[in-house]
């Protein structure tokens, strides 16, 4: 049983990390002038609704961890109301700390935002997919010991990878190599995807390799 | 076919003499002949490059010699060879031009012309390469040894810190005796030198002073460490645990080494280093949020509500962590605020240097000017006000010592005669008109002034430094005091008399009747935090004295610099007392390090750059009007403002044993009185605050070595990282720009620090005397 679900882990991912390549390469045949570096900012929304789609039609339709109770209508307005809510203020919050560490606070606000948006989808928006709008949840999954299924820790994986690959891609800023994708914010951006990435091939193989360690409490 | 290599130098000769202009005088670069041809016949071409050659050769050969009239290091018979050489091509050049008329040469001649220029070219390159064999010339070996004497004093400075240094032999062994072995080093090396009749360098025999106490410090470690294994027994070693116990250690910790390993690591690249100013915040940050992080995945930030919930893994935020991270917040702001105050390198073409860096005087629009004014008295009386207010708060401020009257009337007066100070030299000179003298007296006044006060301060705090009013209650009734002499003369004395002593016995039989209960006791208030308060007297001393040495605007970035040390010490405190972590007598490294990012952050934020063209030389003439007769005062001067926020840090590295102790970090949730603290004598009771401090001193004296050891280690990284960058890029292109300034600024640095860390830690160990003292002298009463 265990396996059949870490497989099945792996071609969510799989296909996560498909939907990125999908929204790197695909634009490029159908706009003409677009290219990852010279329209950046075109990219960015292009890869976050088509990650945001994937994940929320992967969790419609494997539908982990849902309990079995039938929910009204209204109620789940409400929840996708909360979600929408939550999204958007983890936007707000990531452009802040982002400010704070040293992006410009006038200028390039479009693009602070949309690098926000960016690592809200990557980040945030899995979060509420596989947990939704339950604050307690969230504070349980990101503690030690606290991931309860695999979904979970791949969660937690691809968070950490997500928040380093930023964190790494801010290195190249201060270089002086003149390079078209050491502009504000394309390293950074780039680093969160391909720490995404990453992410989501290491998960399954981390929880391979850890299967006789990894013991779940069962609710 | 590889085209033709040439010295960069050869470019200055050669495209001077095309655009007509006279050779740069230090040039010693050989001009490229090739250029000035023209397209006239071989032999006219001849004798333009000669000409061409001539001149570079007068040139060089008057540099050379105005050169050695100056300086010795280029040996004097090459410079005698090159003399001649020159003397000897230039003699028969002038020959040969008189045999020449106009443009015709007589056949004879022609071969000579080839042989002359051969000498002008062998000339000029024997030229250069005497200069380049003097001049470039690196020690290998020396830079090797330095650095790793660096590294062992790294490794050392570790090792010692994290000794379980509770015995007083290992103590004793391991520090005491390698103090012996460095002079035993120096005279062994002077005895070798004796012999082999070679010259003694002073820094050869120090650095085999220093090489030898190491080698000694080791020694008795590892003596200690085989015994210590011995007296153990034969327990199985962490090879059981395997290697997913020793990552786990590793991991443990890489978090606050790994900033350490990445801020080290910066200083090999000039990219990094010249953007330096925003590489430390961003380090900071990244280490306080990394510290949030890590203390939320180790649920140190979240309690279960009850065990069913317990159970089922909900818990919630504790209520302290919406301070700690209102902290973080305010800390992320301090950090991205005081980027406005940098100043500019020459490296970054498009950067603006801050508006804040410039004097008031500069200042066109008068309105401007006044509102600036007054926010920067307003900073600085607030800084008064918030120094005071947290004294009164922990009781400090109730005695009426001298050094307690200074803290209430001195500052004020200091903070009034910068106000004036500021006031007079950002005026206009020419609205002034008559008041120039005074104008002129006032402004060398005013600043000596401050000196003076801050100076009589500072000893005030070194002779007392209790800030502790203490109230006694055990002291007996005054005598009784009688109208007469000797024997009563009238029934009016009696009942002068009589009363007085009726009160004296009830309070005598009150006393012993209510000895079980409320027994006379000494109140004292301050006392728990007599160490903090005055180490912040003399931080706030000195940040006055620095303030008056920058320009008036930069009082924001130092408003900015306290609030940001005061912020990292309660987010310090916070994270202790969350993380409950028992042992309060060491300081973990993350703290040590965030001190250290603030400490290079607010050197950027001051309006400093590691490179020569930004210093402050105005500072040097803060009091002084007129030239300075010595080279030490203003060298003393430049040096304090440049090296402001080291100083600052450095001292006030104390403050992060003491304030988790003045904060009463607690594991159990004890609730304490705050305004004042008591300290019983009869009874022995809980010590409350710093005194807990008190309650072991050998402890207390081991946890300052070791937070001074900590530093240490720290700052020696970062100096090895510069000191390794200079020396394995020594050939570099920008090294002279970029690592050498570098260098020389953080090898300073790290002096300054290491000197104003002493004085800190010496100042707590003053304190701590006088402390003892006080304590003897209440119970002698």
């Amino acid at each position: 049983m265990r396996e059949a679900e870490v497989r099945r882990l792996l071609a969510a991912n799989l296909l996560c990390a498909l939907a990125i390549v999908l929204a790197t390469l695909g634009p490029a045949l159908l706009l003409d002038g677009f290219s990852v570096l010279g329209t950046h900012l075109t990219w960015l929304c292009i890869c976050s609704v088509c990650v945001a789609t994937l994940n929320i039609i992967l969790h419609l339709v494997f539908k982990p961890n849902q309990s079995p109770k039938r929910r009204s209508f209204g109620h789940k307005i409400s929840r996708f109301l909360k979600c929408c809510i939550y999204f958007f203020m983890s936007c707000i919050l990531f452009h802040a700390i982002i400010v704070l560490y040293g992006a410009p606070v006038i200028e390039l606000v479009t693009e602070t935002f949309l690098f926000a948006v960016l690592l809200s989808t990557f980040t945030t928006l899995q979060c509420l997919c596989l947990l939704g709008p339950n604050i307690q949840a969230w504070i349980r999954v990101f503690s030690k010991n606290g991931a309860m299924s695999i979904w979970e820790s791949s969660l937690q994986i691809t968070s950490v990878c997500t928040i380093l690959g930023a964190w790494f891609g801010a290195f190249p800023i201060p270089l002086d190599w003149d390079r078209p994708w050491q502009v504000w914010p394309i390293s950074c951006s780039l680093g969160a995807t391909f720490g995404y990435m990453a992410g989501l091939i290491i998960a399954p193989l981390w929880i391979h390799w850890n299967r006789k360690q990894l013991t779940y409490k069962s609710r | 076919q590889e085209p033709e290599t040439i010295p960069q130098v050869n470019l200055v000769p050669t495209v001077a003499l095309l655009l007509g202009v006279p050779i740069p005088y230090s040039n010693i670069g050989e001009v490229m002949a090739e250029l000035f041809t023209g397209d006239s016949d071989a032999v006219s071409a001849a004798l333009q490059q000669l000409s061409v050659y001539h001149i570079n050769a007068k040139q060089v050969d008057r540099f050379l010699q105005s050169y050695s009239l100056v300086a010795q290091d280029l040996p004097a018979e090459q410079l005698q060879h090159l003399q001649e050489l020159f003397s000897s091509a230039v003699e028969e050049h002038t020959q040969l031009l008189t045999q020449v008329q106009g443009t015709t040469v007589p056949p004879e001649l022609k071969p000579r012309l080839g042989s002359l220029i051969g000498r002008f070219q062998r000339y000029l390159r024997e030229a250069r390469a005497v200069c380049t064999q003097s001049w470039a010339r690196f020690h290998p070996l020396r830079m090797v040894g330095g650095c790793i004497l660096i590294a062992s004093s790294c490794l050392l400075c570790y090792m010692a810190s994290e000794l379980a240094v509770s015995s007083q032999s290992l103590c004793r062994s391991c520090l005491l005796y390698p103090l012996f072995w460095g002079p035993v080093g120096a005279a062994l090396l002077w005895l070798v030198h004796v012999f082999t009749q070679e010259g003694l360098d002073l820094l050869l025999v120090s650095s085999w002073a220093a090489a030898a106490s190491q080698l000694g410090f080791f020694w008795h470690w590892w003596g200690q460490h085989l015994k210590r294994a011995r007296l153990t027994g034969s327990q199985p070693p962490l090879a059981s645990g395997g290697l997913r116990q020793r990552l786990r250690a590793w991991l443990g910790l890489a978090f606050p080494m790994g900033i350490l390993v990445f801020r080290c690591g910066a200083m090999f690249s000039d990219s990094f280093v010249v953007a330096e100013a925003r590489v430390a915040p961003f380090l900071l940050a990244s280490l306080v949020m990394l510290l949030v992080g890590k203390l939320h995945w180790d649920g140190h930030l979240t309690v279960p509500e009850g065990p069913k919930q317990q159970l089922l893994g909900i818990s919630s935020y504790r209520r302290e962590i919406w301070y700690l991270l209102c902290l973080v917040a305010m800390l992320l702001v301090c950090v991205r605020l005081s980027s406005f105050f940098h100043q500019c390198r020459e490296e970054i073409p498009q950067c603006r240097p801050s508006v804040f860096l410039s004097p008031l005087a500069s200042l066109r629009n008068t309105r401007a000017k006044n509102l600036f004014y007054l926010l920067c008295v307003a900073l600085l009386a607030g800084l008064v006000y918030a120094v005071q207010s947290w004294l009164r708060h922990y009781g400090n401020l109730n005695s009426s010592d001298p050094l307690v009257l200074f803290v209430r009337w001195g500052f004020p007066l200091v903070v009034l005669c910068i106000a004036c100070y500021w006031a007079v030299a950002s005026s206009a000179d020419d609205s002034l008109g008559k008041l120039q003298e005074l104008v002129q007296v006032a402004v060398v006044v005013f600043p000596r002034a401050v000196y003076g006060l801050a100076s009589m301060g500072l000893l005030l705090l070194l002779c007392n430094p209790m800030t502790v009013f203490a109230k006694d209650t055990r002291e007996s009734a005054g005598s009784i005091v009688t109208p007469y002499l000797g024997v009563p003369g009238s029934e009016v004395d009696f009942l002068h008399v009589i009363p007085q002593i009726y009160k004296r016995m009830q309070e005598s039989q009150k006393s012993r009747l209510e000895r079980g209960s409320c027994r006379a006791t000494v109140a004292a208030y301050g006392l728990g935090s007599v160490y903090s308060a005055a180490l912040v007297i003399a931080l706030t001393l000195l940040g006055f004295l620095l303030m008056l040495l920058h320009s008036e605007r930069l009082s924001f970035a130092f408003l900015l610099l306290f609030m940001e040390a005061f912020v990292l010490l309660h987010i310090h405190t916070c994270a202790r007392g969350l993380a409950g972590d028992a042992e309060l007598f060491s300081v973990p490294w993350y703290a040590v390090i965030s001190w250290l990012l603030a400490a290079s952050q607010f050197f950027y934020s001051t309006g400093h750059q590691p490179i020569f063209p930004a210093i402050h030389w105005n500072a040097a003439f803060v009091g002084f009007h007129l030239d300075h007769s010595t080279n030490l005062l203003p060298a003393v001067l430049v040096g304090a403002n440049t090296f402001a926020s080291h100083i600052l840090f450095a001292v006030g590295c104390p403050l992060l044993l003491l304030w988790p102790f003045v904060c009463e970090v607690s594991t159990s949730q004890r609730k304490k009185p705050k305004k004042e603290s008591r300290e019983e004598l009869q009874e022995v009771e809980e010590h409350m605050m710093e005194m807990r401090l008190r309650e072991s001193p050998e402890e207390f004296s081991t946890a300052l070595l070791r937070l001074g050891l900590k530093y240490l280690f720290v700052l020696g990284a970062q100096l090895l990282a510069c000191v390794c960058a200079a020396m394995i890029l020594r050939r570099h292109l920008m090294v002279w720009k970029v690592f050498a300034p570098k260098f020389l600024f953080e090898s300073l640095g790290f002096v300054v620090s290491s000197i104003c860390l002493l004085l800190g830690i010496s100042l707590v160990m003053r304190v701590d005397c006088a402390v003892s003292t006080w304590f003897s002298q209440l119970r002698l009463r």
